[in-house]
């Protein structure tokens, strides 16, 4: 008891509350609604997966909302973003709609990608996001010329490319930063260290456990960055666009997090402790945000319970919404492999 | 009007063309720009375009094919030059896992117009690593189209297209054949993808073949000329999608099919013609369907390896008359 005490303590010397606001109310409570949204989302994505309503591999995002909740805020919706495969929680914050992402989840013909993507693969250009990409670090010279292309068109926007710890150890990253370094090209790199690649320990992966030094190879300029906390995400987004927008090239953050659910829904994270995961939950980046918000004043418990049951209500319509839709026809397959409309198939 | 060009000046011009046409496409890859490509494909292309435009790249095949894909899911038309197919081995993640599938797993929301390019195929004493051909590899993902093609008119107005064409184009030349001569228009011109052409017309047999064993074919069809046997070659010029009908067609007509294939043999683009000709000209046939690959090994550097591994006109000449029953 008096160890667990010790290390609660330790943990709140860590992560102190901040006294001051910062920012506007408005944009706590944005922070908070995203956040709440997608840990909302995910828990009724795992209810669901239970159910067989959703099938296939799924990663969720939970722990990991105060990332999604800074990018809200860090960067602007022309800018582009791209993504692995644990990748609920960013389409959500880059506008998707719950109904149409828990549709793809089921596999409806409603969902963001017409049940062609499933768990992986949102997209919507719509919203600048690239995806939801399967294979691990395949996204990081995908974003690259996401960003080279708004380079190539003298825009002004940049291409966030984010990435596991796993997805670190790739030939890709080490290709793609080199070239993004020569030649300028506005990107800014995230990886989200949520310190497992599946099953193994960034530590059992390399010599360089912070991975924010991997960019100094380069030249890079990298940081780390407590994930746990949207402003803590939201300042560091805000700090490397300017950077990259001065034409300065691309930037790298590593924001520290952890997620509370095992690598996917089979996973039953045998690997770590419980200790380890209480560690994590005693800095919820929500609890942790509704505890600054009451504490400062900012909003009212009231306020913000009004906020929870919009987006409870919000989500249980998003589950009926998605259980009601239809599959697409078996047919629909052959749409969209090729743009040429009349594209003859090998059919015998 | 038109003049003589060598397959390399063909490509050049072809490029050059479309780059004045769309500010969207441009060329990437090693030694491009200022080295004017190690085959000399690109030669001129930096200094009409400019550094933006005509792109160096460090030796990181799957980097730069990968910055390729997301430029193309991001409104450019990417022309990624590999220095051979055998090295985009490295980039096939990037070629099979993204660019052939982008349009289906976004379902439609974002598209790939891309060019993937270089020489393809055995050129001399190269050894193992450097002798493969990746037409089968290729036209086997579905998402992908693969033009093969040496003629220089065709090959051109080949490359126009898949520049224009807004599905993902693997594109395969010759090392071996990049001053291969041939009469190619001044005028503007496009060929279609999809389409195969008749390089001679014949009665007694259809020899199917295509990029440098076009001219293998050719050889042993002039050869079997002499002797009173009377070929039909197709060159396929696109391997996906497989302009079958053309086969058919043929077949339809001389009764017989001997398909001159440089990829291995199993699983590759001869079994796939051999299965498409079973079935939908299978009473036409007067005998088998008879194939000439490569070699089912990996090619050695000796002269005599090399000959031993290559189609050429004996070996079709023999398969011809196997099929001929002569």
């Amino acid at each position: 008891m008096a160890e667990v005490l010790e290390k609660k303590k330790k943990v709140t010397k860590k992560a102190p509350a901040k006294a001051k606001a910062k920012y506007s109310k408005k944009q706590y409570l944005d922070w908070f609604t995203i956040m709440y949204r997608i840990r909302k989302f995910e828990e009724k994505t795992l209810y669901a997966y239970s159910k067989q309503k959703i099938r296939g591999f799924c990663h969720v995002y939970i722990g990991q909302e105060a990332i999604a909740a800074g990018l809200t805020s860090g960067i602007t919706k022309d800018d582009k973003v791209v993504t692995a495969y644990r990748q609920h929680g960013i389409a959500l914050s880059r506008g998707l709609d719950s109904n149409s992402c828990m549709a793809e989840l089921y596999g409806k013909s409603t969902g963001c990608v017409k049940g062609k993507g499933g768990s992986m693969h949102f997209f919507s250009k719509e919203h600048n996001y690239f995806g939801g990409n399967g294979i691990v670090g395949a996204q990081i010279p995908i974003g690259t010329g996401i960003a080279f292309a708004e380079q190539y068109r003298g825009s002004k926007n940049l291409c966030v490319t984010m990435f596991g710890d796993g997805a670190a150890r790739q030939g890709a990253l080490y290709e793609s930063f080199n070239m993004a370094m020569t030649w300028k090209i506005p990107v800014l790199y995230i990886v989200e260290n949520n310190k497992y690649a599946m099953g193994t320990s960034v530590e059992r992966t390399s010599n360089v456990h912070e991975l924010y030094k991997i960019g100094s190879a380069f030249d890079m300029p990298s940081e780390p960055v407590d994930g746990m906390d949207p402003e803590a995400v939201h300042e560091a987004l805000e700090k490397a666009a300017k950077h990259i927008r001065s034409g300065k090239g691309p930037y790298f953050l590593e924001i520290n997090t952890y997620r509370y659910k095992g690598h996917s829904v089979s996973d039953p994270s045998k690997y770590r402790t419980k200790d380890e995961l209480n560690e994590y939950k005693e800095k919820d980046p929500i609890v942790v945000i509704v505890n600054k918000m009451i504490d400062g004043k900012i909003a009212t418990q009231k306020e913000i319970d009004k906020i929870k049951t919009e987006i409870d209500n919000e989500i249980e319509a998003a589950m009926k919404f998605a259980d009601e839709s239809d599959y697409p026809l078996g047919s629909e397959l052959y749409d969209d492999n090729y743009v040429q409309k009349d594209y003859p198939f090998i059919t015998d | 009007m038109s003049r003589i060009l060598n397959l390399r000046d063909a490509l050049n011009e072809g490029m050059k063309e479309e780059m004045r046409r769309d500010e969207s496409v441009f060329l990437m890859g090693e030694e491009v720009a200022e080295y004017n490509g190690a085959y000399k494909v690109s030669k001129g292309m930096l200094d009409e375009f400019g550094p933006k435009r005509v792109i160096d790249t460090p030796i990181a095949e799957l980097g730069f094919a990968g910055i390729g894909v997301g430029a193309a899911m991001n409104g450019l038309r990417p022309i990624v030059e590999f220095m051979t197919w055998n090295f985009a081995v490295l980039a096939f993640d990037q070629i099979v896992n993204n660019a052939a599938k982008t349009l289906s797993q976004s379902a439609g929301e974002f598209g790939c117009p891309i060019v993937f390019r270089g020489p393809s195929g055995a050129a001399g004493q190269l050894a193992q690593q450097h002798s493969q051909t990746f037409e089968s590899w290729m036209a086997n993902v579905p998402g992908l189209k693969v033009i093969s093609c040496i003629d220089p008119k065709d090959t051109k107005g080949l490359l126009k297209s898949a520049i224009r064409d807004d599905d993902p184009i693997c594109f395969m030349e010759s090392e071996q054949f990049y001053g291969y001569k041939g009469e190619v228009p001044e005028e503007e011109y496009l060929t279609p993808i999809g389409k195969a052409a008749i390089r001679r017309e014949g009665t007694d047999v259809t020899i199917v073949s295509y990029n440098k064993m076009i001219l293998v074919a050719m050889d042993a069809a002039e050869q079997l000329q002499k002797e009173g046997i009377s070929a039909e070659v197709i060159d396929l010029r696109t391997i996906r999608p497989l302009d079958h009908e053309a086969i058919v067609e043929s077949v339809k007509k001389t009764n017989r099919l001997v398909v001159v294939d440089e990829s291995w043999p199993y699983g590759g683009v001869s079994s796939e013609i051999a299965y498409e000709i079973q079935k939908y000209a299978f009473d036409y046939l007067d005998a088998p369907v008879t194939r000439v690959n490569s070699a089912d090994v990996s090619l050695g550097y000796a002269p005599t390896f090399v000959e031993e591994y290559l189609p050429n006109p004996t070996k079709v000449i023999r398969a011809v008359k196997a099929v001929m029953y002569r």
